[in-house]
């Protein structure tokens, strides 16, 4: 495997620390008046997702982490495992509930998101940007209130409870921002 | 067609306020009769400090990373008071308060004592600054006051673990500087020059780099050499300059050794520096002053992309 000195690291590349993968943010070179110079990098630990500060001396490498992105499908969810494929070689892969994390909550099947690979194994799971999915419960709609503002709680049909307006039915499909958590448009059936 | 990002990164109101405390430089050395000088960027020699990456130009020789061994020779061969507004270049060095090319205002003050040496760089820092007030702290003041360690006496293994409790690591070291260095530039630095400038003095002997030794009131022997700080950021580094020939030469062969042991490539020695030095240097003081880095903080900026024209990925 590859390894990065200090002065290659940059926001988004994927080292191993400490035996985990971590994916660098912020890498910031400091130097005393005269003498040793060091690099101070702000890194979130992949697995953990713990985010922390790390100061080693310029010219140190690390070596790379076997860590890359793929867009799949999912495709179902067995109770256990939630399964996901690779369109073009429609190889497969399953990740644990707590590998998918939140990201579960915006999933649908069919839907193309992003799968962060490690050695091969799914690490973690990004939703796509935008899901359009079914209210399967909230208040009935106010017939004719575009205007006031006012918002209610909406389930939907992966779980995740979104505030719509309150001329929003149950049944309808919504378009949410996955990464905000928000409500943004209602969809034509 | 792609797009291309060609502007500078600096405003031109930035630009010109560099162009107005380059000007303001000038008058002050031209007042102070301090001849203006130039010296080659490109040299067969170049610094041996470990710590300094040389560029090397193929069959041109070695991008300087200061033009101090120039200008000596031009002391020792009698130029009276020198100054120099120099592009300097050093290899790896990038980030919001680097640049691998920037500039460096160095000049040697005959006669001066580093005290002297010190009022007149406050002197030069509020042609760009303005009115701000001066301090004066001790290296070994700071590192007792900030961290309750004795920098001059502690074992590696307390300075380490001192380390260890402020930061966090990712190598182990067997050199004391490093540590010291560690502490200073993580911990210490930071807290430097919040309203005042900050003149450190009286550095381990350890790191004198070229200026000469001296014995300090408590019988210690220190580095006669100092640092300015402003908001946290190093501004000059300034020494009461050695001038023993025999001495500087020793200094080399322990870069040279030092170079070795940390497999860095060899360089060869500035031998046209060690004659000047052995016909005779006049007692002077010297000091090198980061000039982009003078002009962020004069702007109130917090970055040299702030100030230069194109720096980093703009070239």
């Amino acid at each position: 495997m590859a390894t990065y000195s200090t002065n290659e690291f940059k926001s988004g590349l994927k080292v191993m620390l400490d035996g985990d993968p971590c994916s660098i943010l912020e890498n910031e070179f400091v130097k005393p008046g005269k003498g040793q110079a060091f690099n101070r990098v702000r890194l979130r630990n992949l697995k953990t997702n713990r985010v922390w500060e790390k100061t080693f001396k310029s010219g140190d490498s690390l070596e790379a982490a076997d860590v890359m992105d793929r867009e799949m499908q999912y495709l179902y969810n067995d109770g256990e495992f939630y399964h996901f494929m690779e369109p073009e070689s429609f190889e497969q892969f399953q990740a644990a509930a707590a590998t998918v994390g939140d990201a579960a909550l915006w999933l649908k099947e069919q839907d193309i998101c992003t799968i962060m690979l490690y050695n091969g194994v799914p690490l973690g799971v990004t939703p796509p940007n935008f899901a359009e999915l079914e209210i399967v419960e909230t208040e009935p709609g106010v017939r004719g209130d575009t205007a006031t503002g006012g918002t209610k709680p909406a389930r939907l049909s992966t779980g995740a409870v979104v505030k719509v307006p309150l001329f929003v039915n149950q049944g309808e499909i919504v378009k949410c921002d996955t990464r905000s958590g928000e409500y943004v448009s209602r969809v034509k059936a | 067609m792609p797009q291309v990002s060609w502007q500078p990164s600096a405003s031109f109101e930035n630009l010109r306020r560099r162009a107005q405390i380059l000007a303001r430089l000038r008058a002050h050395f031209a007042a102070g009769q301090v001849l203006e000088v130039e010296t080659p960027q490109l040299c067969p020699a170049t610094v041996s400090d470990p710590h300094l990456n040389s560029l090397y130009v193929p069959a041109a020789g070695y991008l300087q990373t200061s033009p101090e061994y120039a200008m000596k020779r031009l002391l020792a061969a009698g130029s009276g008071s020198i100054y120099q507004i120099a592009r300097v270049f050093r290899a790896d060095e990038e980030g919001r308060w680097h640049n691998p090319e920037f500039t460096l205002l160095e000049w040697y003050r005959l006669g001066f004592s580093l005290d002297e040496l010190i009022d007149d760089v406050a002197a030069v820092a509020r042609l760009a600054l303005g009115e701000v007030d001066s301090v004066r702290h001790r290296y070994r003041d700071l590192f007792r006051s900030h961290l309750d360690l004795d920098p001059l006496s502690c074992n590696i293994s307390e300075l380490a673990a001192v380390a260890r409790r402020h930061i966090d690591i990712a190598f182990d070291d067997a050199d004391r500087d490093t540590w010291l260095e560690l502490l200073m530039s993580h911990v210490i630095e930071p807290r430097l020059g919040n309203d005042a400038l900050c003149f450190v003095v009286d550095y381990p002997p350890s790191q004198a780099a070229l200026a000469r030794l001296r014995v300090d009131a408590e019988g210690q022997q220190v580095a006669a050499r100092f640092e300015l700080y402003y908001r946290g950021v190093e501004l000059a580094n300034g020494y009461h300059e050695l001038l023993d020939a025999g001495e500087q030469r020793r200094r080399f062969a322990a870069d040279l050794r030092e170079r070795e042991a940390l497999g860095l490539p060899a360089i060869a020695l500035d031998e046209k520096l060690l004659a000047a030095l052995e016909h005779g240097l006049p007692d002077c003081s010297g000091v090198a002053l980061g000039f982009d880095r003078l002009v962020m903080l004069a702007v109130g900026g917090d970055a040299l992309d702030e100030v230069m024209a194109f720096p980093g990925s703009h070239r």
